[in-house]
């Protein structure tokens, strides 16, 4: 059912402050690389970012950010090429609209669609993603903790 | 093609207030062609229920089902022993897709998902149009093959109506004119003479005005009497 | 009837209608019509004050239809208010709002009451009215309507075919015609299919672009349409450039060339007063349509003009006048 991928380990969510949790898909010819080269130049980003490694953005589906929330992610971060310059032509154009349908999504659940961001840089861009990654979790951490989160899941098929 | 979408989350969710545990079933025919109710949007569905359940309180089991095509009743049979384990199925089907279902499971509750909409095919990536109504009493061979009672806001026989302009309906710009592309093709394949012919009131008891419809072929009904000589 | 009775009877003697339309035309006057829009409630006062502002002026008045797709008092009912009051109603029916059963029925009825004519129209879109959400019937269509009722008329007969006992409802019956909608080139053959169908007599959409509507003419002219209906020439005035803006965008297939703008503008040339400018205007307005008439009225196959003064009744003896059509009203 769920992509195990996107399963965030048993947050403690309220013990000692809100940490948040942000489940990032980055895009291996772009955010991927990008977010190794924050690492290697010792750019700290947030321990609260972690990072689905991705063939393009345009391989998200909607399904896999609804789990991400369902498994009690309290945002998402989409990190894809720079417009024109997806190895796969329009991926991220792909990406970009497909968060929009979600926004509509998040906000017929009950969650804030400030909660998921798309971030469009390149492989050479490890400060610039340390810096939106950053943003984006202080997006997250005024929003609050999901509602989703710490919550046992309900059983979806029981048989 | 039958073209359907989805019902806003919040009109799925005032259906299944009463309930603890649904079936969402998708279909893998009409529907998943037109990305309504494929694998991937009962997953979707599924999770969306299940979290705004979850955000207000009351959550909701919701258990994900698919079949090839829920307007068969030999599709179904794999659905009965899932079906026992819930409170009501949530169909990502068509309308007929809903009524197989709803007749099939008599002692469950069926609801819709989608919204049905039109006979109709995709016109470009993520765009679908209509393009039959079903009138029981087929007049392309009259319109250059474009359908006057599907693409003419007004049903029109015979012409267009004053109020086409530059080639689009004046209930939407964004709607081509059919009897506008009625005589352009005509002009294209020297038929115009044809339109000049006034085409008289149509016989609508072919149409959903008839009431129900069957369609019975005598041929290919299980034979009922064994006396039959062959 | 027979051949042989049908050759002896001349065709003057023989009215369809009986209505003072058909008179007029007939007697190849020249014909004026204008418009009556029924209120949007009950009130026959309303209808009363605007009829006696028509009454004479011209030979016979539209009333339409839930026009726009509102709701308005019914059209056959304002005509009954009309008839009272001495002026005629040409009644119009739209395909929207009535299947065939309740079209047939409510002609058996309005000719039962008096009324002698009918304008049969496709009908504007429900979406563009006050019921969006409406189920729309187009049942038939404004030219199966035409055929309908020759056919109620003529043969006696309901579009069923079967007879209508004691034979069908007298009524003269026109149909519109956009000139400027497109396709261009099918309009003058649609006009001749609504001529075939049974039109005794056409109402054109507004003319503002008399060049073109002449063009149109001439392929009308050509087709010998003329010979077998009478078109009558929908003029109307313009109040303010307001107004000539809500014409171009807001009503499809019509043109308005921006001479209006240009002579809307210089009317009103020095003039600062508001109400001032607004009376410039109309008067303008007035002028650009009498100039109209009088172009129409030189086009070969025009019959007659239809004044549309929608919400402004009483411009129309003033323009009929200005026209020369007649001085004063008849009784």
């Amino acid at each position: 059912m769920t992509n195990p991928d996107t399963v965030i380990a048993s947050p403690a969510a309220t013990a000692g402050g809100f940490h948040p949790e942000v489940v990032a898909f980055c895009c291996r010819h772009c955010a991927y690389a990008a977010a190794d080269l924050a690492g290697g130049k010792r750019q700290p980003y947030p321990s609260a970012i972690k990072i689905v490694e991705l063939p393009c953005t345009g391989r998200i589906d909607i399904v896999n950010i609804l789990h991400a929330f369902e498994d009690g992610a309290d945002g998402v971060l989409i990190a894809g090429c720079l417009p024109g310059s997806c190895h796969y032509i329009r991926g991220n154009l792909y990406a970009r609209q497909r968060l929009d349908y979600i926004h509509g999504a998040l906000k017929e659940i009950g969650l804030e669609p400030a909660r998921a961001r798309m971030i469009n840089i390149s492989a050479a861009m490890g400060v610039q993603f340390a810096e939106l990654a950053s943003e984006h979790v202080e997006t997250v951490r005024a929003l609050g903790p999901s509602p989703l989160r710490g919550q046992a899941q309900e059983e979806g098929n029981p048989a | 093609m039958i073209v359907a979408e989805k019902k806003p989350l919040e009109a799925v969710a005032r259906m299944l207030e009463n309930y603890d545990r649904v079936l969402a079933v998708g279909c893998g025919t009409c529907v998943t062609v037109c990305f309504s109710g494929s694998g991937k949007e009962v997953a979707a569905l599924a999770a969306s229920l299940r979290m705004k359940r979850r955000i207000e309180g009351t959550p909701l089991a919701v258990g994900e089902g698919m079949v090839q095509r829920q307007c068969e009743w030999e599709y179904l049979d794999p659905l009965a022993d899932q079906v026992k384990n819930y409170d009501a199925v949530l169909s990502l089907g068509c309308g007929v897709g809903v009524q197989t279902l709803a007749k099939r499971f008599p002692g469950t509750r069926v609801l819709p998902a989608l919204n049905t909409l039109f006979m109709g095919l995709p016109t470009e990536q993520g765009v679908w149009e209509e393009r039959c109504q079903g009138c029981g009493n087929c007049v392309l061979d009259k319109t250059g093959g474009i359908c006057p009672v599907s693409r003419c806001a007004k049903q029109l026989f015979n012409g267009p109506c004053g109020g086409s302009q530059n080639g689009v309906c004046e209930v939407d710009a964004t709607v081509p004119c059919a009897w506008h592309m009625i005589w352009e093709r005509a002009e294209a394949l020297g038929m115009t003479e044809a339109l000049m012919e006034i085409e008289p009131a149509k016989d609508w008891s072919t149409s959903r005005d008839g009431g129900l419809r069957r369609m019975v072929r005598e041929d290919l009904r299980a034979p009922r009497e064994e006396t039959k000589e062959g | 009837m027979s051949l042989a009775n049908a050759a002896a009877i001349p065709p003057e003697t023989t009215p369809k209608s009986g209505g003072n339309l058909e008179r007029v035309l007939s007697a190849g006057q020249f014909a004026v019509t204008a418009e009556l829009g029924p209120p949007r409630g009950c009130d026959a006062d309303a209808v009363r004050r605007k009829a006696q502002l028509l009454k004479g002026w011209v030979d016979a008045a539209n009333v339409t239809d839930n026009q726009a797709a509102v709701v308005r008092m019914s059209s056959i009912a304002t005509g009954l208010l009309m008839i009272a009051e001495g002026l005629e109603p040409i009644v119009q029916m739209t395909c929207r709002d009535r299947n065939r059963l309740a079209m047939q029925s409510d002609l058996l009825g309005a000719a039962a009451l008096g009324v002698h004519n009918l304008l049969c129209l496709s009908g504007d879109h429900q979406s563009k009215g006050d019921h969006p959400g409406a189920k729309n019937v187009h049942d038939v269509d404004s030219i199966q309507l035409v055929a309908m009722v020759r056919g109620m008329r003529d043969e006696g007969h309901y579009q069923n075919g079967k007879d209508i006992p004691g034979g069908g409802p007298r009524l003269f019956i026109g149909a519109a015609e956009n000139p400027f909608a497109d396709p261009a080139a099918i309009r003058p053959y649609r006009l001749r299919k609504k001529v075939v169908a049974g039109a005794d007599f056409i109402q054109t959409q507004l003319i503002y672009d008399v060049p073109r509507f002449r063009a149109f003419m001439k392929k009308v002219v050509d087709l010998g349409v003329h010979e077998k209906t009478a078109i009558l020439a929908g003029v109307g005035p313009v109040k303010s450039p307001g107004m000539v803006r809500h014409l171009r965008q807001n009503v499809p297939g019509l043109a308005v060339p921006e001479t209006i703008d240009v002579r809307l503008e210089d009317a009103v040339k020095g003039i600062d007063d508001k109400q001032a400018r607004a009376q410039a205007w109309r008067n303008e307005g007035k002028r650009i349509c009498v100039e109209t008439i009088q172009q129409i009225r030189e086009i070969e196959g025009v019959a007659g003009v239809h004044v549309m003064a929608i919400e402004w009744e009483e411009a129309v003896p003033d323009i009929v006048k200005a026209a020369g059509l007649r001085q004063q009203p008849r009784g």
